[in-house]
């Protein structure tokens, strides 16, 4: 607890003012540790402007989303119209409309380059765990807010949407029909789907997900930002405690980031005036025709942002659960064999396979093929237990890593744009191929990280004043 | 005060149990409280209502064709089979992963339709038209020969758009899809020979 602070009766009164609220308050303090006296890496480059412009997606987020909640109408006889009542008749109900909509796909994109950016530099390495943990949480809390959002308009992909993932829970054995029952309030999506949508999508969600951005940003700020070099400034404090390789947040980055948000409204404004529906990608054409429960669009697809991991769903057929099988015994088998440890866990590991694959017989594809997509999502959550390399940087890394993680992108964007196409069987062969290499590229990763030759990191960081 | 508590790191044992006991009893409640919570999410009373059996006039319904009814909010497909189409369903069954309908035969399909054509009349299959991957409803290939996403033996029948599953006029579902079973049959009687009963097979 602070003491209580006098101030001369001759200063100013912003100052008095300032000192009134400090006194009952910790403003002042909170400005410094975390903008004024937060010293960041002055090396930060262009890949450390995502998580500020996610930010201001999130901000843009709820403004928009607040004003569309004043005219839409969340049933499922009206919910349609009142959406296109917003486009047409509410006066600039179209602008607000289109940032949402544009906003949704912005958010991803903007998430996917500032994760992209940790997995380069190794921002999730010690002791930036939980920095990472909560942000894959924000991830998670961030594809429940845009599925759910993407039901609100009623339209055919709303619908068919909502009814594929919803009957993704069914697959679940035992529980899975009475959850997605649950889920649904009815037999098939419908009204009541819509309306607990819209609640989770207006209020519950967005609750989380800003408890997450706080914890996260308090988590970043605890332990400081990491930089491109993967050194830690404050192993190198000058005589006043500050960092040398540091600069104040404020005035520098929340300048710097000034740019950069302008930059980012530039091409923001350009897709909503002119490409809002970016050729069906941001907003698919089958949304504009009213949700129809008896027939489905001859192609569904779920929007983009969502293809590298529904590519994962699709690739799992029967097909690939002997291949998933083989590499299930081959792993134990190697791990019982190769590795050095007490019997008993040999045991654990060798009962633990048989079990495994005798669930990979007994239940169905579509469940494995459901496991598949979670697993795809939920393996970042283990990224700092993964990498094993003796350095954080990709710039100290041996050469052939980059290669690795050229490929991984590849690979990545691949899954992505094969989940756009309808189902084919070269498609779906480059997708079993593609969703091997995903979960490869993590699970043998604590072997992998550990080879090649790592250059030397020098002990400050690298900076080239302009 | 914190002399009363504590006196010399001793610990009040009694004080130690009430207050467990006290603990356990308010974590009960609160769990009790979310029972009504997640109750709420079941289907309502309105929406268990609307489950009732539909009828469906199918005297208009030439062979080769389709027709489409409403129940449970599901689409129930009626389809006349030609002798052409009727000729082909065994043909097949070395494709098929349940050709026979011995999978789940109590959620699959009614005992009356556990047969050759999985139907009571072998001219008109009635199904739901859901299919049992993903709940999207397939789209129908009626026409035999090669086409985009389906085998160049193909026989007619339905594709699933979402991940490709395919099913035989029998709603039947091809081996190596996505798709683990056959399309679901629903109880269902004929009131005449143009009428069916949808959703009720015991005679009233």
């Amino acid at each position: 607890m602070a003491e209580f602070h006098e101030i001369s009766p001759n200063a100013p009164l912003s100052a008095k003012a300032l000192n009134w609220v400090d006194n009952r308050f910790p403003l002042s303090k909170l400005f410094k540790e975390h903008m004024s006296e937060y010293y960041a890496p002055k090396n930060f480059n262009i890949w450390y402007i995502f998580g500020s412009l996610s930010l201001l997606v999130l901000v843009i987020q709820i403004v928009t989303g607040i004003f569309l909640v004043m005219h839409y109408k969340p049933d499922a006889a009206l919910a349609f119209a009142s959406v296109e009542y917003i486009m047409r008749d509410v006066p600039w109900g179209w602008l607000i409309r289109y940032m949402h909509s544009t906003g949704a796909s912005a958010f991803f994109l903007m998430v996917y380059l500032h994760m992209f950016r940790g997995l380069l530099y190794g921002s999730y390495r010690k002791p930036r765990e939980l920095v990472w943990l909560f942000g894959c949480g924000i991830f998670l809390a961030l594809m429940a807010e845009a599925f759910m959002g993407y039901l609100l308009p009623w339209g055919q992909m709303s619908y068919w949407g909502a009814q594929v993932i919803v009957n993704l829970f069914s697959a679940i054995p035992f529980i899975g029909p009475d959850l997605a029952l649950l889920i649904r309030g009815d037999f098939v999506v419908g009204d009541a789907t819509l309306n607990r949508f819209f609640s989770f999508h207006v209020i519950a969600v967005p609750l989380v997900l800003l408890g997450l951005v706080v914890a996260h940003i308090i988590a970043l700020h605890e332990v400081g930002s990491n930089n491109p070099d993967g050194v830690e400034i404050k192993a190198d404090k000058d005589a006043n405690g500050i960092p040398r390789d540091g600069i104040p947040f404020h005035p520098y980055y929340t300048v710097h980031d000034i740019f950069g948000v302008s930059v980012f409204l530039f091409v923001f404004s350009a897709i909503i005036f002119f490409a809002p529906e970016m050729g069906g990608y941001f907003l698919e054409y089958n949304n504009f025709i009213p949700a129809n429960p008896y027939v489905t669009p001859a192609h569904i697809a779920p929007v983009w942002y969502f293809t590298p991991f529904y590519s994962m769903l699709r690739a799992v057929t029967t097909e690939l659960m002997y291949v998933l099988m083989a590499v299930t015994v081959l792993g134990a088998g190697l791990a019982v064999a190769k590795v050095k440890m007490p019997t008993l866990f040999k045991g654990v590991i060798a009962i633990g396979a048989v079990v495994i694959v005798a669930l990979m017989l007994l239940i169905e594809a579509k469940f494995w093929g459901v496991v598949a997509m979670g697993s795809g999502v939920v393996i970042l959550f283990f990224l700092p237990w993964l990498d094993n390399s003796e350095v954080k940087s990709m710039r100290y890394r041996p050469t052939w890593h980059k290669y690795l993680y050229a490929v991984f992108v590849v690979d990545f964007l691949v899954l992505g744009y094969l989940g756009i196409q309808p189902p084919s069987d070269i498609a779906n062969r480059v997708s079993q191929a593609g969703t091997l290499f995903y979960f490869g590229f993590f699970l043998l990763m604590p072997w992998w990280s550990r080879v090649g030759v790592f250059k030397p990191v020098p002990s400050r960081v690298v900076y080239k004043p302009h | 005060m914190s002399e009363s508590v504590v006196k010399n790191g001793s610990v009040d044992a009694e004080k130690r149990t009430w207050l467990i006991a006290s603990s356990a009893v308010g974590a009960l409640g609160t769990a009790a409280v979310v029972v009504p919570f997640v109750a709420s999410f079941q289907p309502s009373e309105r929406a268990k209502a609307a489950g009732a059996a539909v009828e469906a006039d199918i005297s208009a319904l030439k062979p080769g064709e389709k027709m489409t009814v409403e129940w449970r909010g599901k689409p129930v497909w009626i389809v006349r089979r030609t002798p052409e189409m009727l000729a082909a369903l065994p043909k097949l069954d070395d494709q098929l992963v349940d050709p026979a309908s011995t999978r789940k035969p109590e959620e699959q399909a009614p005992a009356y339709a556990r047969n050759a054509t999985r139907s009571i009349k072998p001219e008109y299959l009635v199904t739901i038209g859901i299919c049992t991957h993903l709940g999207c409803s397939p789209s129908d290939k009626f026409q035999a020969g090669p086409q985009p996403s389906l085998p160049d033996d193909w026989q007619g029948g339905f594709l699933c758009p979402c991940h490709g599953s395919t099913f035989d006029l029998a709603g039947r579902v091809f081996k190596n899809k996505p798709a683990p079973d056959n399309l679901e049959v629903p109880p269902h009687m004929y009131l005449s020979d143009t009428k069916l009963l949808i959703g009720d097979d015991k005679k009233a």
